[in-house]
């Protein structure tokens, strides 16, 4: 009975919501409306841009946050602006950001006839709307754990107290279940600082990932490749420059394996360095990235089916997805600080005979 | 086709530049003023912890002790009392025993006493009594023989015989 009776309300429901966004369409078929492009809209809000897209009005005018552009050009040095000085395609002291084909969001050196110097490509470090993201995740990481430190100076060796209580777990949750098992207890204080940095790091970064606005959060940040690539190098000089002399003997001359094997054997190990690495830059990009492209998808639903209809529906799969996001947040980050922490235990590990 | 024509999978060299000076501060920076002092602080804790509960432990076992070497103090002590009271009770009854010992001794000691006494004062009075007796056997005899006894002395020899006789028949 309880179910029909949902149902009917659930029909009840949908044909009420879904008239008005008919009559909608209906009378502002004639006019040609713009479709809404799913991909597109998604892909501009994980990727990253030279300016904050925060909404745009009904009049088409964009609301956004201006970011600095950095330049540096090798026939005219560095150039510092606004990023509003390049909106709509404009040209800015020979500059353009260009809006679509292959070079779609970089900014390249205009020649005189309006065609782009392929020759003179401007390098740009620019804080884009990635770079202010993480720089803000940065921010709140130092403070908190500076508060943290700090805190102590004033309870001394007394039971955690207030921030104590909630930062210092996930302190000893690194130390304890993280460093010690892979690391061991002798070696891993000196890796604990670094496993620390980067666990909190991806770990404030996913989460502030999940908030959708305003805008120091929302930013793509560790669903950012070049971000994940600099975080796998960290662990792989991390490895290469801790790893002691049984780890090289393993990967340029393995006990037990005949010396006609050794060309094979080298590039493999070699192999094994690299991808180690590679795999935990791919892993935090692809299920950060998956996951904000599911939540955008979900949203996008509503503007497909143009119906209000589904909003209810589509919120509801999102704060679901958010729940499970808020754990890969948290699970991501453990992941890839326990892989870090299992290389550099395996590179550091005492010969045992 | 979405990841070709995209910069997602290609990363801008503007981000990775940041990534390290951002990342590198964060590290540096929380390495000196955050992690070491943290860590350092969560061990000297943990150090005091254990420290304490080691010698929370040490004073139980140390009380269990005083209280096992308490039990047997007492039990010694009770032993020793038992003893003591086990030699009192002993020497008591020795003492007991050597006074019933001294006493029938002493008793005997004045039986005899009075018996040889009684003894003395009996040979006493049967030597008087023989001697009155013998007086008055003369007297009497002599009243009644007169002058007849008084002549043979063969008659007083038989007297005395008589009178022997009687004595001893007392006897």
């Amino acid at each position: 009975m309880k179910r029909i009776h949902f149902t009917g309300l659930l029909f009840i429901f949908l044909t009420v919501f879904s008239f008005p966004a008919q009559s909608q369409e209906t009378h502002s078929g004639g006019e040609a409306e713009e479709e809404f492009d799913a991909s597109s809209f998604i892909l501009e809000h994980i990727a990253d841009s030279h300016e904050w897209h925060i909404m745009t009005k009904k009049n088409e005018e964009h609301v956004s946050l201006q970011l600095p552009v950095i330049l540096y050009s090798k026939g005219s040095g560095l150039h510092v602006f606004s990023s509003k000085k390049l909106a709509h395609g404009h040209e800015y002291n020979g500059f353009r950001l260009e809006q679509e084909g292959d070079l779609e969001g970089r900014i390249v050196k205009v020649k005189s006839d309006g065609t782009v110097d392929m020759d003179n490509m401007p390098l740009d470090f620019s804080i884009t709307k990635t770079v202010l993201g993480m720089m803000a995740a940065a921010l709140i990481g130092l403070w908190l754990f500076l508060a943290l430190a700090r805190s102590y100076k004033k309870t001394g060796i007394s039971p955690p107290k207030g921030i104590q209580g909630f930062l210092e777990p996930i302190v000893l949750f690194v130390r304890d279940d993280i460093a010690i098992p892979n690391i061991g207890e002798k070696k891993a204080g000196k890796f604990m600082p670094y496993l620390l940095s980067v666990f909190i790091f991806i770990l404030i970064n996913n989460l502030m990932g999940l908030v959708p606005f305003p805008p120091p959060f929302g930013a793509n940040v560790t669903g950012n490749i070049a971000i994940t690539l600099v975080l796998a190098l960290f662990t792989f000089f991390m490895i290469q420059l801790n790893g002691n002399k049984t780890y090289w003997k393993h990967i340029f001359a393995a006990p037990g394996v005949p010396v006609w094997l050794l060309p094979i054997m080298i590039p493999v190990e070699l192999i094994g360095m690299i991808s180690k690495p590679f795999a935990l830059m791919v892993r935090l990009f692809a299920n950060i990235t998956a996951g904000h492209i599911i939540v955008l998808s979900l949203v996008s639903l509503i503007f497909i089916f143009k119906s209000l209809a589904v909003a209810p529906v589509s919120i509801l799969f999102v704060i679901f997805m958010d729940c499970l996001e808020l754990l890969v947040a948290f699970l991501q980050a453990y992941v890839f600080t326990l892989l870090s922490a299992l290389f550099i235990g395996m590179a550091v590990v005492e010969e045992h005979h | 086709m979405i990841l070709a024509s995209n910069s997602l999978t290609t990363p801008a060299i503007g981000t990775l530049f940041w990534t390290v000076v951002i990342f590198t501060i964060f590290f540096l920076v929380l390495t000196k003023f955050a992690w070491k002092p943290i860590l350092n602080m969560v061990k000297q804790r943990e150090e005091m912890i254990k420290g304490s509960l080691a010698s929370a432990e040490k004073a139980r076992k140390e009380m269990v002790k005083l209280q096992s070497d308490n039990e047997a103090i007492l039990k010694k002590a009770r032993e020793e009392r038992e003893s003591i009271l086990k030699e009192a009770r002993e020497v008591r009854d020795k003492m007991i025993a050597e006074a019933k010992g001294k006493a029938s001794e002493e008793a005997d000691k004045i039986v005899e006493k009075a018996r040889t006494g009684i003894e003395r004062e009996k040979a006493l009075a049967l030597a008087d009594i023989r001697e009155q007796v013998a007086n008055l056997s003369v007297d009497i005899a002599s009243k009644l023989l007169g002058e007849r006894l008084s002549q043979t002395g063969e008659q007083g020899k038989l007297i005395d015989h008589y009178l022997k006789d009687i004595d001893l028949k007392k006897n």
